[in-house]
């Protein structure tokens, strides 16, 4: 069967800060049900890339294709309409509001006078955290404060799928969590895909990746170093990727050459 | 992506208690408004039973219009804390106001308003430039309070170039005298006792059908039922006291109107959610989409409006505008009242009516001592000695809730 195309896919992406190169004619592709893990050493572009497509920087050169469209993305307004919804490590949650007040923070449901429809937000945040089975939490009007690390990183990640977003990116999700609350964020992730949202990872700990990741990609000193299926790759292979990898783009066409 | 009406899930949390609900509460280090009214409670009692002449109708509706001009400016405090933020213009702001609404009224001046018009030209004065601070604050980011320590500086001195050697300007108008001074007949009383009732009830019954109609659970019912008993019936007593002396003074529907409209702008509008946001996490607020420098300068302009606002029932408290308007313990007393009714110093955590509660307890005590004989010093030293004590009892919750939390 033909495949439809990629959600995300980046074509030889480029980006400099002055002087420093910082991502050199990167590829990275993500389909629909599928989670890519996006792994590097301290130093490798991934959150450069990642703010490439977020639309925090702008490209200097190479092409965003999204849902096979190619598009311009400028800005963060623009990247959540497209449906591409960024939680990033420091997580972005109002540690004095509860649940819910998090979870539309800066798109409350309201009426035309600005007055907040308080029980559509509450249904739908339940609704929300229930698909993604998210029962750890005792109330969903309780402060945010209150949680724990793995129940914040739930509620950033919820936010994240509440919107009807098609891609979602998580920087270093399970950085500062407890062994057991980081299975509890993999279980996560890993429903986001069969859900069929395009999850990207971004990790240190190839543990984590090996959990959830359908197919990895390796950059190195920002430049492509690697694109395994997790099925088919030991996490040797992938350390010796990063640390030693050399640059391994063929032409343009990663995904086949693996799949 | 908002409505549907989806079947009812099943409620995932537990029927707490009230008692299990309040011990949660006090561990979180959410204190909210238990402690000052607890405190409110004692000094009440302590002075009904020491005190000759305190607890009577006559001193009732005394301290409400005493305390109506400090309660003013205390609600703009609450939202500039809301936001972490500090303003320590208002006080002198709320002097200028009094001065320029004095003007306005001064006959053969040549700038005479009629009517009620020197007010709201002097309320949307202070507005502006309040507001025309907070964009110091939000848009080129002076730390608050240097810019409002200028505005401290700068509107007193503008008071007293004025005002010159002329001395205090008499206040003839009588709308800016009835601000303070008007008292409702017994009938009028009971009849705005029964509108604000009915309001209030409607406002919980709706609330209740919204939530039937979306499956969203009641939490406390019990706590619900007695508000909505409870919240009525105090305010009859209220009425009825005032009732006793002159009447409910329109001191005292001013200062309840205001708590009415700025808890609602707080809690059930976008803007109220915004402000809480940008003072617990200004950088989580941001990339939510929420246009921060905006939401600062409306609070700084909200600041302005009721400092405005107070300055008109103080200037009106003594019938003209003097060239020590403004002065006083008149700014700290309002910061007070804030902190004293439960607002977190470090931003959002804090409720509207912690400036009701907290310049109540100050104007009681004041009250009281009065009667008792004492100085201005010692009551000075007491009222020190509460907020010492409430932003201790403040940081100590906020040290808790950094403990429950991860």
């Amino acid at each position: 069967m033909t495949a439809e195309p990629p959600v995300l896919e980046l074509r030889g992406i480029s980006k400099s800060f002055g002087s420093v190169q910082a991502l050199t004619d990167v590829d990275l592709e993500v389909r629909r049900g599928e989670v890519m893990a996006l792994v590097g050493d301290n130093g490798a572009g991934k959150s450069t890339l990642i703010k490439c497509v977020a639309g925090i920087h702008a490209v200097d050169e190479g092409e965003i294709y999204f849902e096979g469209n190619h598009v311009h993305i400028s800005g963060p307004k623009e990247a959540a309409n497209l449906g591409i919804e960024v939680v990033y490590q420091d997580l972005a949650l109002c540690d004095n509001l509860d649940v819910v007040q998090n979870m539309y923070l800066g798109r409350e449901a309201h009426s035309i006078i600005q007055v907040l429809r308080e029980p559509v937000m509450e249904q739908r945040t339940a609704e929300t955290l229930k698909s993604l089975r998210v029962t750890t939490i005792r109330s969903i009007r309780q402060q945010v404060a209150t949680l724990s690390g793995g129940q914040r990183q739930s509620v950033a990640v919820a936010r994240a799928v509440m919107w009807n977003s098609k891609l979602v990116i998580l920087d270093e999700p399970t950085a500062a969590l407890g062994v057991a609350q980081t299975e509890q964020v993999l279980a996560l992730v890993k429903r986001l895909g069969e859900q069929g949202l395009a999850v990207v990872l971004i990790s240190h700990n190839l543990h984590d990746v090996f959990a959830v990741a359908d197919r990895i990609t390796v950059l190195r000193l920002g430049r492509n170093a690697g694109l395994f299926t997790r099925t088919e790759v030991t996490e040797d292979e992938v350390v010796h990727a990063i640390t030693a990898g050399k640059a391994t783009k063929v032409s343009g066409i990663p995904s086949t050459a693996t799949s | 992506m908002t409505t549907d009406a989806a079947p009812a899930f099943e409620v995932a949390e537990p029927v707490e208690s009230p008692a299990t609900r309040l011990l949660e509460n006090i561990k979180g280090g959410k204190l909210g408004s238990a402690p000052v009214m607890i405190g409110l409670t004692i000094i009440v009692i302590v002075f009904a039973f020491t005190a000759q002449n305190f607890f009577t109708a006559v001193n009732f509706n005394n301290i409400i219009t005493q305390m109506a001009g400090t309660t003013m400016l205390a609600y703009g405090v609450v939202f500039v804390l809301l936001l972490g933020e500090i303003d320590l213009s208002i006080a002198y702001l709320s002097g200028l106001t009094g001065v320029v609404v004095a003007e306005l009224q001064k006959s053969g001046s040549g700038h005479v308003l009629p009517g009620v018009l020197p007010i709201i030209v002097a309320v949307l004065l202070a507005t502006a430039l309040g507001a025309f601070q907070g964009s110091f604050v939000a848009l080129i980011g002076v730390p608050a309070f240097v810019v409002t320590l200028a505005g401290l500086l700068a509107w007193q001195g503008v008071i007293q170039v004025t005002l010159g050697a002329g001395g205090p300007i008499i206040i003839e108008n009588r709308w800016i005298n009835y601000t303070e001074s008007y008292f409702f007949s017994s009938a009028a009383g009971w009849l705005i006792w029964g509108l604000l009732s009915a309001a209030y009830l409607g406002s919980v019954g709706f609330g209740v059908m919204g939530k039937r109609r979306h499956g969203v659970p009641i939490r406390y019912p019990y706590l619900l039922a007695g508000k909505a008993i409870g919240v009525p019936a105090i305010a009859a007593l209220a009425v009825a006291i005032c009732n006793h002396d002159r009447g409910v003074p329109l001191a005292g529907l001013e200062i309840v109107m205001f708590l009415v409209f700025w808890t609602y702008v707080t809690k059930r509008t976008t803007f109220g959610r915004h402000v809480y946001a940008v003072g617990g996490n200004p950088e989580a607020a941001r990339r939510a989409g929420i246009n921060v420098p905006r939401i600062r300068i409306m609070v700084f302009g909200i600041s302005g409006l009721m400092a405005g606002v107070g300055g008109i029932l103080l200037a009106a408290n003594v019938r003209s505008a003097a060239p020590d308007q403004g002065g006083g313990t008149l700014l700290l007393d309002a910061i007070a009242a804030a902190v004293i009714g439960g607002t977190s110093l470090f931003g959002g955590r804090g409720e509207v009516r912690s400036a009701v509660l907290g310049a109540a307890v100050i104007s009681t005590i004041e009250n009281g001592l009065y009667i008792f004989g004492f100085q201005p010093g010692v009551i000075y030293i007491t009222t020190g000695c509460i907020l010492l004590f409430a932003v201790t009892l403040d940081t100590l919750a906020r040290r808790r809730q950094a403990k429950t939390g991860r």
